[in-house]
């Protein structure tokens, strides 16, 4: 639990962070709350040459509304994700998915973008931004870009991010009528599986839908079987059932590990999705 | 939640007494402030810090371990390896009573589990230690790993220690004692009698799944050896700093007046910090080789590595019984894994689960036999309970299945067994003597708690509903307030000494060393009533061998029970004391001097007292000096139990298993413990908390697993689950008292009893909830995906 010896730096603005990570030439890590990177590091499964601190950035914490969607800086804390009275109000799966992280300390510390950018497999954000169709802005060395969360997570712990690129903020179109379910892990509270679901309801129908998911595989994706499932249809017990039956499906490499067998795994992909699905329609 | 209800049973009280009340601990403002001392905030100038380079692999030979590069870092002062420190220690303390696989601290040419210490670095910086040790190369070739503690015993597995053939490292019985290996074989003839006579029989394999212990604050050990003192001075986060100092003297070939060992603030024992530890022995051995102080800090990961583990028993229970509940018969057969190698108490903890068998009830015959095993893992040792949690939860599972077979209620079934208030002190089969109890009035008492008819009814309402619900109990009795010295390899007593000061504050060490237990309180309690003084001008010290004259430790639930007996002792001669000179300035008799409300007076004769600050002042200048009488207020006593305690209580758990996934919900827990006597209330109820949350654990959150190749798959918090507050229930918790006749106290013990009880009623209750999937039995622990399985076996 000591971790191998590395270079701090402090930066104190997104140039300049970009700036650092350029001249670390991929040995450096970006430092925001440390809650993922540094209990690896203390593990030396990471041995990053220099860590480069973003949390005294100005402008990169906070839940705000811009041009009605909602925009939450990169190095906001889970704490205050959870705490917004915007999100409960507007975006209420956020703060759902939020109190459910790890404990308070963790909570305290932990920033949203952090664990975004870290895609740990299992992690509950990446799948609540999936859901939401969110737009990640990304600060480079030749300025900004956004990429949608659907895109953005690739693999284990693997994203659409450059050594030398940093996210800095996410934003998304506010819903209501969604919800994060998930069967939590007993020691690390990381989700077996995390389902998100965002329904697009009108008229008592469910006009689209897109529901992701967490913890079942290598990171978090869309289940487009079960949005095809929901889509046009009047949300009762019998069509969410339905429509979640066949979550798991097709889908390849499902995690096995100590915690959740392959099988359990995909059978609870589909109680997941259906709770998760139940509790979004009843937001109307 | 307790109720006070429970404790109209205590001894009248007194105006201004203070046991018996629900007094906030003393030492809480300071822990909880982050005001505390422990090991790792203890800092010596020049002091150097020491790493552990660990074993990677289950089993294998060293061939070769190259340090040159370690050697070169920066700040790195010496590299030994198991060979070079073989040469500075012997091989480590067992207290066992049959023959031990001789250990070095570190391993000398072949490792037996992971984790296991392959060479050790000393540097400047605990950093650089850390570099260094991961900078050591150590070549092992590989063995074939032993882990499976049943297969470990048959031909052609590998053998972890020469002599001991088939990795036996102790084999008992059959035996009715089972606790004495020498005994004579049990009378078969009347356990195969009552298997003959039985009209029911119950027969199970069960597991008690292996735990770590995981103190919030893990290991640690700063010693000083001083050259020009020739002495040396440990700091270690131990529950008894005299039996550390009996261990670490004689191998380092000093003298115990030459050794000062000092346990400060200790964040957690829970069994797992009696021992020294290779570490400990390292630590103190480098510190004497460069007469230095040097620190060694366990880190998380070491301590699921190389903290001893707990429990690991495989029990084979069969119950004879006749078909209105009435057991005739018990037989067990009990495998222990005890891991790589015994450690310093492994031996005699699964003895404890034989001695427990017999638990509340009056069974006429019980037979046990119990193998102890080695296998690549980390040792086993005591953990919270030790022994009597394993021996408890084989019974009280037998028993419900045995209930459930006879469609009897649990409650019944038990209340048809119970040995009699008339019946004490009762000798088990096993060999033990029960000091007291009323096991009858404590059930009603906790049925009436629980409203066990309304439950009952609710649980078939629901279950009618297609609900998930399942009601537990479980029945506990345990072996408390560790003595006398006929039963303990270290001594069975306690040391106490008190001394009231010039200015009438008072100092009082205690043997028996705090590592959460609250004695700076409960101590503090005691002694204010034998003065009849506020206890905020007592002081209690304890975990210090240079303060604390003598002392055995805080194991086995004994500090109330030895301790603050010695304790009342010694200040029950101080007092003797202060009355001669009390009755010298009052011109009486010492007999009739009254100690109440700060004050000495002649007994019916209130307003000639004087300040107690007064009398204590005339002692340390006695002008005159009474007749016969030493100046000075200063006593101690040894006291010596003549028998253990035996505390019991009953649990009843509520949960629902979600259908769909197989979680568990503990709605509702109900206890009734009796510890006997209780000097603080609010102190017991959180010693009861704090083993029901570990028993709670056991049942469905804790288990340490290994892969097949003996890699630990548990090691980090990330993995392995403790009980956190969110995972438990309000506890409605109630006592009845009967005090025990075998100390002055009454008291009978309490920091165990919540661990032994709880993990079977929450299993009996789970299986209850389970039982339209027709399941008899589940182990623990009780993963959601284990549940789940049962219940897909239903619909497939």
């Amino acid at each position: 639990m000591i971790p191998a010896s590395f270079r701090y730096r402090r930066a104190t603005s997104v140039e300049e962070a970009v700036a650092m990570l350029r001249e670390a030439d991929g040995e450096g890590r970006l430092l925001a709350g440390g809650h993922s990177l540094i209990p690896l590091m203390k593990l030396r499964f990471s041995e990053p040459g220099v860590l480069i601190d973003i949390m005294r950035i100005p402008g990169l914490t906070g839940v705000r509304e811009v041009d009605g969607g909602i925009e939450i800086g990169a190095t906001t804390t889970q704490v205050a994700v959870e705490e917004s009275d915007l999100l409960r109000e507007r975006a209420p799966m956020l703060a759902e998915a939020a109190e459910g992280i790890g404990d308070p300390q963790v909570r305290n510390r932990g920033t949203l973008g952090g664990s975004l950018a870290h895609a740990d497999p299992a992690a509950d954000m990446p799948a609540v931004m999936v859901a939401l169709d969110a737009e990640f802005a990304i600060a480079g060395p030749g300025g900004q870009r956004s990429v949608r969360a659907g895109d953005f997570f690739q693999d284990v712990f693997t994203v659409d991010l450059a050594e030398d690129e940093m996210l800095t903020s996410i934003r998304f179109a506010p819903l209501r009528t969604a919800s994060y379910a998930k069967l939590r892990q007993k020691a690390s509270h990381f989700a077996i599986v995390g389902v998100a679901a965002a329904l697009n309801l009108e008229d008592g129908l469910c006009r689209s839908a897109r529901v992701a998911i967490t913890g079942l595989s290598t990171h978090a994706f869309r289940l487009p079987v079960v949005e095809e499932g929901l889509r046009g249809r009047r949300l009762d017990a019998d069509t969410i059932a339905a429509a979640a039956r066949d979550a798991a499906a097709g889908v390849e490499q499902i995690n096995d590990d100590l915690f959740a067998s392959e099988t359990y795994r995909a059978a609870m992909a589909e109680v997941f999705v259906r709770r998760a699905v139940t509790a979004a329609a009843g937001r109307v | 939640m307790a109720r006070e209800a429970g404790e109209s049973m205590t001894s009248a009280k007194t105006p201004g007494q203070l046991a018996g009340q629900r007094i906030r601990r003393r030492e809480d403002p300071r822990l909880i402030q982050g005001l505390g001392t422990y090991v790792d905030d203890v800092k010596l100038p020049g002091m150097l810090y020491l790493a552990f380079k660990r074993s990677d692999m289950a089993h294998g030979t060293i061939t070769r371990i190259d340090a040159s590069a370690a050697e070169a870092m920066p700040g790195v002062e010496l590299v030994l390896t198991g060979a070079d420190l073989k040469s500075m220690l012997p091989p480590m303390t067992v207290y066992a009573s049959v023959p031990t696989p001789e250990r070095y601290s570190v391993a000398v040419d072949r490792v037996r589990h992971v984790g296991e210490a392959v060479a050790v670095v000393v540097a400047q910086s605990r950093y650089q230690a850390r570099d260094a040790a991961n900078a050591i190369l150590v070549e092992i070739a590989e063995l074939p790993a032993v882990v499976d503690p049943e297969e470990a015993t048959k031909d052609r597995q590998a053998l972890i220690h020469e002599g001991f053939e088939n990795n036996v490292a102790l084999s008992t019985g059959p035996s009715g004692t089972g606790v004495d290996p020498e005994a004579p074989p049990a009378d078969d003839a009347a356990i195969d009698e009552a298997f003959a006579r039985a009209e029911v029989t119950i027969s199970q394999r069960m597991v008690n799944q292996r735990l770590a212990p995981t103190p919030l604050e893990a290991r640690g050990v700063l010693a000083h050896y001083e050259p020009g003192k020739q002495s040396l001075t440990v700091w270690v986060t131990t529950q008894s700093a005299h039996i550390v100092r009996s261990l670490v003297a004689p191998a380092l070939g000093m003298g115990e007046h030459q050794v000062r060992v000092i346990a400060p603030d200790v964040g957690g024992g829970f069994g797992c910090k009696t021992d020294i530890y290779a570490e400990g022995y390292v630590t103190a051995a480098v510190s004497k080789r460069l007469g230095k102080p040097v620190k060694w800090i366990e880190d998380r990961s070491e301590a699921f590595l190389a903290t001893t583990h707990g429990r690991d028993v495989i029990g084979y229970i069969d119950l004879a019984a006749k078909r209105d509940g009435t057991i005739l018969g018990l037989k067990a057969r009990l495998i222990a894994d005890i891991g790589a190698y015994q450690a310093l108490w492994t031996a005699e903890i699964p003895t404890g689960a034989q001695a427990m068998l017999s638990n509340v009830y009056d069974i006429p015959a019980v037979r046990s036999e119990l193998v102890e095993v080695f296998t690549n893992k980390t040792p086993t040792d005591a953990y919270r309970g030790a022994g009597r949690p394993e021996g408890i939860y084989f019974v009280e599972r037998a028993i419900d299945m045995l209930a459930r077979e006879l469609n009897m209620d649990p409650a019944a079934v038990r209340r048809k067994n119970f040995i009699r208030p008339e019946q004490f002190p009762f000798t088990t089969q096993t060999g033990l003597v029960y000091d007291t109890g009323e096991y009858a009035r404590l059930l009603d008492k906790v049925l009436e708690s629980a409203e066990w008819e309304r439950c009952k009814a609710e649980r078939d309402a629901a279950q009618a509903e297609g609900r998930l619900v399942g009601l537990g109990l479980a029945y506990y009795v345990e072996i408390c307030g560790l003595g006398p010295s006929s039963s303990m390899p270290v001594g069975g007593w306690e040391h106490g000494a008190v001394t009231v000061e010039r200015s009438g504050t008072i100092t009082a060490t205690t043997g028996s060393s705090s590592h959460g237990q609250g004695h700076e309180t409960t101590f503090s309690q005691l002694i204010a009533d034998e003065f009849g003084v506020p206890m905020e001008g007592i002081t209690i010290l304890h975990g210090d061998t240079a303060i604390v004259k003598q002392g055995v430790g805080t194991f086995g639930s004994r500090s109330l029970v030895v301790g603050g007996t010695a304790l009342k002792l010694a200040a029950g001669k101080v007092k003797a004391k202060m009355a001669t000179f009390a009755a010298q300035m009052l011109e009486a008799q010492p007999q009739d001097m009254v100690f109440r409300d700060g004050m000495v007076s002649v007994a019916g004769v209130p307003e000639s007292g004087i300040p107690f600050a007064d009398v204590s002042a005339y002692a340390y200048v006695p002008v005159p000096l009474p007749a016969g009488t030493e100046p000075g207020l200063s006593e101690e006593a040894f006291w010596e139990p003549e028998g253990m305690t035996y505390p019991y209580g009953c649990y009843i758990a509520q949960v629902e298993v979600d259908r769909e996934t197989g979680e568990i919900t503990l709605q509702n827990f109900v206890g009734v413990d009796d510890c006997g006597t209780v000097i603080n209330p609010l102190i017991v109820d959180g010693q009861i908390h704090g083993g029901l949350a570990q028993g709670i654990g056991q049942a469905m959150l804790e288990e340490v697993v290994y892969d097949g190749s003996g890699q630990l798959l548990t090691g980090s918090l990330m993995d392995y689950a403790i009980p956190r507050a969110t995972d438990l229930p309000p506890f409605q918790l109630d006592r009845t008292v009967t005090p025990s006749p075998l100390n002055p106290l009454g008291a009978k013990g309490i920091g165990e009893a919540g661990t032994i009880g709880s993990a079977p009623a929450i299993v009996n209750a789970v299986v209850d909830a389970l039982s339209p999937f027709g399941v008899s039995h589940i182990d623990m622990m009780l993963r959601p995906e284990k549940l789940w399985q049962i219940m897909q076996g239903e619909r497939s």
